[in-house]
Parts: structure tokens; sequence; C-alpha cells
């Protein structure tokens, strides 16, 4: 424990740096998803496509991407943008389907209604039809966060900060009270941000409770 | 793109004990081991709870917390604590496929519906032939769907093996990267990200088989139901 006390400065930097490798693709991820959820849950040609590109990004493992994303962008390997951008896209490929599915099932009767009082297709989207697929979309950007922060640790291996690092320099110093001090950092981040988003998702989904 | 494919495509980099079939079947291997472990624990767990309808809030608590658990964390505490050996990496790359596993055969087994349980007993059949012969055959496509996750994410982290000494196609990430050599490590990332690809094809494959034509999603008009 005196070691924690001793770095509290170092694993407050880690932590700004972890939150914002792994926030921002998420935050990235479900601008760039909404949209294309949007177009896979109204054109069938467009969720053939969509979906199955987004199963194939899903597969290519994320540290693979990390390395070869320099050579097909021109950045440099060592470069933050290459975890940003990789994160990027897994939450798209993992958001897209369900953005598309949630769209997918409401009630064609609610868009109906929606229609017939007045709403143009584009008010619609944002007032009835996105609202209602809410409670997926939070269910979604919880998995894509707690994966986005445990595969931060991993980009630690090929030199990306990050509590990945507390990793790294401990197994190199062979100390265990640095590793197991970034395990519990990764857990409480995760717990956090999982309780942080569930608490979002209620306060944007106030008639969810309605009647209880 | 000549980054990418110089290395890969040196005749050199595939033969012998460091060349690429050698590392292709050491990173299948230990994949392998490390999901065969992760059965052995994780899909009697689910099952038994899935079956029982009792703790299955413990086992999803249990489920999450692991899948919190950083890999690297894990790997490099294991080395520590144990030394280094093929015991670390493969204790990391269970505890990352045990949650999915679990998860799979609870959520498949708690869904079968209720009435063809009763209908089981109903007919007489004991607890072990409902479990072995109804509900695991029913809940067989979310089953297969842990495992086949479960496969997905050993097999593109076994890369981490490498970091701690181990074989593997993380190996040319690695070395790659310790000695500047940008086309290894290149190399290495494409070729992991083929085998998860293959790895996926053929599961795929695999599920269609071991899953029963009764269960396979039906095409509607409204997309595909399951």
């Amino acid at each position: 424990m005196t070691w924690v006390f001793d770095h509290l400065g170092l694993l407050g930097d880690l932590t700004v740096t972890h939150v914002y490798l792994s926030v921002l693709p998420v935050l990235l991820g479900l601008v760039i998803a909404v949209p294309l959820g949007w177009a896979a849950s109204r054109w069938r040609p467009a969720r053939a496509v969509l979906l199955t590109v987004s199963g194939l990004l899903y597969t290519i493992p994320s540290l693979a991407l990390i390395v070869i994303l320099p050579a097909l962008i021109s950045t440099k390997t060592l470069d933050p943008v290459n975890v940003i951008i990789t994160l990027t896209v897994y939450t798209i490929a993992l958001l897209v389907r369900s953005i598309a599915d949630a769209l997918s099932s409401v009630p064609p009767t609610v868009v109906a209604a929606a229609t017939a009082i007045g709403y143009r297709p584009f008010k619609r989207f944002v007032g009835v039809e996105f609202p209602l697929a809410v409670p997926v979309v939070v269910a979604g950007l919880r998995v894509a966060m707690v994966s986005n922060i445990s595969l931060v640790s991993v980009g630690a291996l090929i030199g990306i900060a990050g509590y990945g690092q507390l990793f790294t320099n401990g197994f190199q110093l062979q100390f265990v009270t640095e590793i197991v001090t970034g395990i519990v950092a990764t857990l409480l981040l995760a717990l956090v941000a999982d309780l942080l988003l569930q608490l979002i998702g209620r306060l944007v989904t106030p008639w969810t409770r309605v009647g209880r | 793109m000549n980054l990418l494919t110089s290395w890969l495509f040196d005749p050199t980099n595939w033969s012998g004990p460091t060349g690429v079939p050698a590392r292709l079947l050491e990173h299948l291997w230990y994949t392998a081991l490390a999901l065969a472990i992760a059965i052995v624990i994780g899909f009697p767990l689910g099952a038994l709870v899935g079956h029982t309808k009792r703790g299955g809030f413990v086992l999803v608590g249990a489920a999450n917390v692991l899948r919190a658990l950083p890999t690297v964390g894990v790997l490099t505490l294991v080395v520590l604590l144990a030394g280094i050996g093929l015991v670390p990496p493969i204790a990391a790359l269970t505890l990352l496929a045990i949650p999915p596993i679990m998860a799979g055969a609870y959520a498949g087994i708690g869904a079968v519906e209720p009435v063809v349980v009763d209908a089981a007993r109903g007919v007489g059949m004991r607890e072990r032939e409902v479990l072995f012969q109804v509900e695991i055959p029913n809940a067989m496509p979310l089953i297969f769907g842990g495992v086949r996750s479960a496969a997905l994410q050993v097999v593109a982290t076994a890369t981490i093996a490498a970091y701690v000494g181990l074989g593997g196609l993380g190996r040319y990430v690695f070395d790659g990267l310790a000695l500047h050599d940008y086309p290894q490590m290149a190399g290495g990332a494409i070729l992991v990200a083929v085998l998860a690809v293959l790895v996926e094809l053929v599961l795929t494959g695999v599920q269609r088989l071991v899953v029963s034509p009764g269960l396979r999603p039906v095409r509607t008009s409204g997309g595909i139901q399951r």
C-alpha cells in the first residue's frame, strides 16, 4: 500500500490516459454507428453488407489491428491514434448490429402513430425511434466500454500508455504490488464506467419507470 | 504495402523451428489447451446453475468480474508468482475463456422452454436425462455461441504468450518490436488476424453440425428471428 500512496501522481496520470483512450472511442463509435445502424434497419442490402463487414472487423484481433494500422494510414507505430481508431472500429462493429436490431424492433404502430401526428422522418427518428432504442444501445455501450478498458491494457505490450504500463513495468522489475495495483485499478475503472453508463441509461429513459 | 508483405512473403520465414508453420502450431496448441480447460471448468458450472435455476445472480456477477480482469495483468502476475513457462499464459487465457463459456451454458440451459423440460419430466426422464437429452441439445446454439466467442478471444490473445518468453505467432510481433523490424511485426499481426478469421469460419461450420436443424434461425419477412 505504501507504494500506491507514494505513486498517486503516476496513478492519476495513467488513469487520465486510460480513460481517454477507452472512452473517446466509445463516443466516436456511437456517433458513427447510429447512422450506420439506421441505414441497416431501413435497407435490407445495407443491412447485409454492414453486418457482414462489422462481423469480420470484430473478428480481427485488436493487437493485430493496432500493429497493422500504421502501414495502412501512415501513422507512427506507437501513436495513440492507432489505439483510438482500432477501438472505435470495434465499438462500431459491436453497436451497428444492436442499433439496427433495436430500431427494427420499434413497433410499426408506434412509427405510424408518430407519422400521423405530424412527425417528419428525421424528427421522428430523433424524437421517437432512437429514444425507444436507447436501452439496447446502452447495453451495447456497456459491453464496448468494458472491453475497451481491458484492451487498452493490451496496448501496453507494444508501448501504449495506460494501466497496462503497471503490468509491463512490474513485470520487468519483478514487482508484484505494481501489477496487483494495475489489476485492481482496471477492475475499479470498469466498475465505475459500467455504473455510470447504467445511470445515464436510466436518466435518459424516464418513461421506462413510469407506473412502477 | 511493401511494409506489410516484405517479411510475410519471404520464404526463409516459413521453415524451421522459428518459421511460420511451427509458430502457428504453438499458437493453436496454447489456444486449444486453454479452451479445453475453460470448457471443463466453465461448462459444468454454467449447466448446473442453468439446470437448477439457483445461483444465477452469483454466476453472472462472477462472469462479469472475470470479464473485466485485464489478461495482461493476470499473465504478468502469474509469471512473477509461478515463474516463466506454460502455466502463466494458459492460466491467463483460461480465465479469459471461462466467462463466455459459463454464461453461454447458463443462458442457454436457463432459457429452454419450461414446457419442454416439464414434458421431459412428465414422460419419466430422470434429471440426468433431462439435462443431457433435452436441455443441452436445445441450448446448443447459445452454448456453442459461448464457446465460439471464447475461442476467438483466446486465439487473438494467445499472441501475448510471446511477451513472457513463449512461442506462438506473437513471437514475430514482439521480436519485430524489439528489433525495430516493422515488417516482421506487421507480418505476425496479419497472420494472427487471418488465423482468427479462419477459426471463426471453421467454428461457423462446426456449429451447423452440432446444432439440431430444428433449432436453426428461421428466415421470415421481418429479418432473422431467433
